[in-house]
């Protein structure tokens, strides 16, 4: 099989007919490059729609507060329904097991900063130590808020990484103070957060601080929390569901809000979002394969066709090799190993020139929704194998026949 | 070398069956020379098939150098193909995408002879029927004559016992006709068992022996007086 002999007589024939090898493995190049082409854009779709969705913790549930829709036990609607931290403490104390992150949120929005003579309008909030992982923040230097901070009520400041840009021009902020409507706050920290600018475009400072620097008493814009980890993705659901329904109730019970009221307490359990999105993308996936999968069949039918061609069209060399001394299984084996050779060659061209496109291509692909687009290599080598195995199987048949025929009929065929 | 006895051979024509050999008997020795001649459809071309081990015979018995063929599998048959037999056909048959060099070497390449061995073998044997400076030419590049030296040549390379030749002469042109049956005659003074099929009477005269078949049986086995192609090439 793998004799230098046999190679010198592949070659050979391969060399004399071009266009024949050429068609087979156009056929085969094609339908690999097709098929990695297809399944990087998959892969580039599920990249950027994980990404849009990765700005916040990916199981944090929010609540927000609006104005009352139904009348309730004699309350009429339009009421306007405040948070305060009483719901926040009743929601951590009736909870504390299961909750991993929390933090109750006091934010103002276009609050005007200054330092030295730079300034600009940004959303401050007031917010507890765990906020950073509610929001999914990186800090690239300093420290985030913590517990001493809001019980001591300092006037720290943990600044986006824009703000930062804008106000400090990559000079050091650590330890500078900013003005925030007019009082002095320390910088103690820059994070990032994946949201990108949108969200690196605020400050954040110690809850306790904002409600008495913004003059809010005890009043909450909104509650936020994750709840702990749990081993699969169904189990986390189902908890987070439990608590969002337990949460709701505990909350119109306490302000007096119809059970049916969708506007007065509204809680995001980005968990549902996420399984939303999950199923999107599993969707897209298969999507992406069913073609795939479809394009291979085209492939191995396209590959099995021109076989069964050249098989036929050499049916009278075949006699000829036979009446000078050819076996039947050195017919078999020179067409099967002409063929595995062609589409072998012809399928690790089209995977690397598709790989090739992807690499060079790909980087410059700038859409929200598809982001580094780029293919499992194993699941393309494979692919190429498939087809290889494939083609060398629909060759067979037709060179085994061709091998059995006896040397007299191949002969007389024209 | 050849004996055969009370050999039968008949096609299935659809819901007809038509009796091509109706009982051969036939000895060829060593170094003859022989004329297979007939009308068509008088199944000399079977005959010449079933000889070959292209063909197989339905009934009667087939020695080939004391080796009884029957029911062979196509990897036998191949082997003593290959060992035994060369052929010349009437429509050359050679492998077009292959030059002259390459078509005579084939047969080696088959036996498993070394490429190096294979080359310089194939050479001689183009050498002696003098197309040596037609070595790299594809067939499509030669005329009928040299095509069919080109088959001779590639019959002698793998040296086998019997050269079976059907119509050697039937796509050519009597001048060239009689060039092929010099060089045939040539190799036969050397010692080779050489079957001609044939219905051309100058060319049956050419050999040594004519055996004459008519619907299938033998009419006809007589030695005869060997006409030297060489003396007509100039007439």
């Amino acid at each position: 099989m793998f004799s230098l002999e046999r190679w010198q007589e592949i070659f050979e024939t391969i060399r004399k007919n071009k266009l024949r090898t050429f068609l087979t493995g156009l056929s085969v190049g094609s339908g690999i490059f097709i098929l990695v082409i297809l399944l990087a854009i998959g892969q580039g779709m599920q990249n950027g729609i994980s990404k849009e969705f990765e700005n916040d913790a990916s199981n944090r549930i929010s609540v927000w507060t609006g104005v009352t829709s139904e009348s309730y036990k004699g309350l009429n609607p339009g009421r306007r329904i405040q948070l305060d931290n009483e719901d926040y403490d009743l929601a951590e104390t009736k909870n504390i097991e299961q909750l991993e992150y929390k933090s109750g949120v006091y934010s103002r929005w276009g609050q005007m900063t200054s330092y030295k003579t730079e300034n600009g309008s940004y959303r401050v909030e007031g917010v507890r130590g765990d906020y950073q992982f509610l929001e999914n923040a990186t800090l690239t230097t300093g420290r985030y808020i913590n517990q001493s901070d809001i019980n001591a009520f300092e006037k720290v400041a943990i600044i986006g990484n824009r703000v930062y840009q804008d106000l400090f021009k990559k000079e050091n902020a650590i330890g500078e103070y900013i003005e925030i409507s007019g009082v002095k706050f320390k910088v103690v920290g820059v994070y990032t957060d994946p949201g990108g600018e949108r969200e690196e475009n605020r400050i954040f400072i110690p809850l306790s601080t904002s409600q008495r620097v913004f003059n809010a008493g005890d009043k909450l814009r909104s509650l936020a929390f994750t709840l702990e980890k749990q081993n699969n993705f169904e189990a986390a659901l189902a908890a987070s569901e439990v608590f969002t329904a337990q949460l709701e109730a505990d909350l119109k019970a306490k302000h007096i809000i119809s059970p049916t009221d969708e506007r007065a307490i509204r809680i995001n359990n980005s968990l549902e979002g996420a399984k939303r999105i999950y199923d999107l993308i599993a969707m897209i996936k298969w999507f992406f394969w069913g073609v795939g999968i479809c394009t291979i069949i085209a492939g191995v039918v396209g590959v099995s066709n021109i076989m069964l061609i050249i098989v036929k069209e050499r049916t009278k060399e075949i006699g000829i090799r036979k009446a000078i001394g050819a076996q039947p299984i050195s017919i078999i084996g020179m067409i099967l190993h002409e063929s595995i050779f062609v589409t072998a060659i012809a399928g690790f061209l089209g995977l690397i020139f598709s790989l090739f496109i992807l690499e060079m291509v790909g980087p410059l692909i700038e859409t929200d929704y598809i982001r580094n687009p780029q293919v499992d290599f194993q699941v393309a080598f494979i692919t190429v194998i498939i087809l290889v195995v494939a083609g060398a199987v629909a060759g067979f048949f037709p060179a085994y026949r061709a091998s059995t025929i006896k040397p007299i009929e191949a002969l007389r065929d024209e | 070398m050849i004996e055969i006895k009370d050999l039968h051979k008949s096609y299935k024509m659809g819901a007809n069956s038509l009796h091509v050999l109706k009982g051969i008997d036939f000895e060829v020795a060593d170094g003859e020379m022989i004329a297979i001649m007939g009308s068509s459809g008088s199944g000399k071309s079977t005959l010449l098939n079933i000889l070959g081990i292209l063909d197989e015979a339905d009934k009667g018995t087939y020695h080939l150098d004391g080796k009884i063929i029957k029911n062979l599998n196509e990897k036998v048959a191949a082997q003593y193909r290959s060992k035994f037999l060369g052929f010349v056909f009437q429509s050359f048959n050679l492998i077009s995408y292959k030059n002259a060099l390459d078509n005579v070497a084939m047969p080696l390449y088959y036996q498993g002879v070394k490429r190096n061995i294979r080359t310089e073998k194939a050479m001689h044997y183009l050498e002696k029927v003098g197309l040596a400076d037609w070595a790299e030419h594809l067939p499509n590049e030669l005329s009928g004559g040299q095509k069919q030296r080109v088959a001779i040549a590639r019959a002698l390379a793998s040296n086998p016992k019997v050269l079976l030749a059907d119509e050697p002469t039937g796509a050519l042109d009597s001048k060239t006709s009689y060039e092929v049956m010099e060089l045939i005659q040539e190799i036969n003074d050397e010692g080779k068992t050489i079957l001609v099929v044939t219905h051309e009477d100058d060319i049956a005269h050419m050999c040594k022996r004519i055996v004459n078949l008519r619907d299938g049986i033998i009419i006809d086995d007589s030695t005869v007086k060997q006409v030297r192609a060489k003396s007509l090439e100039n007439v």
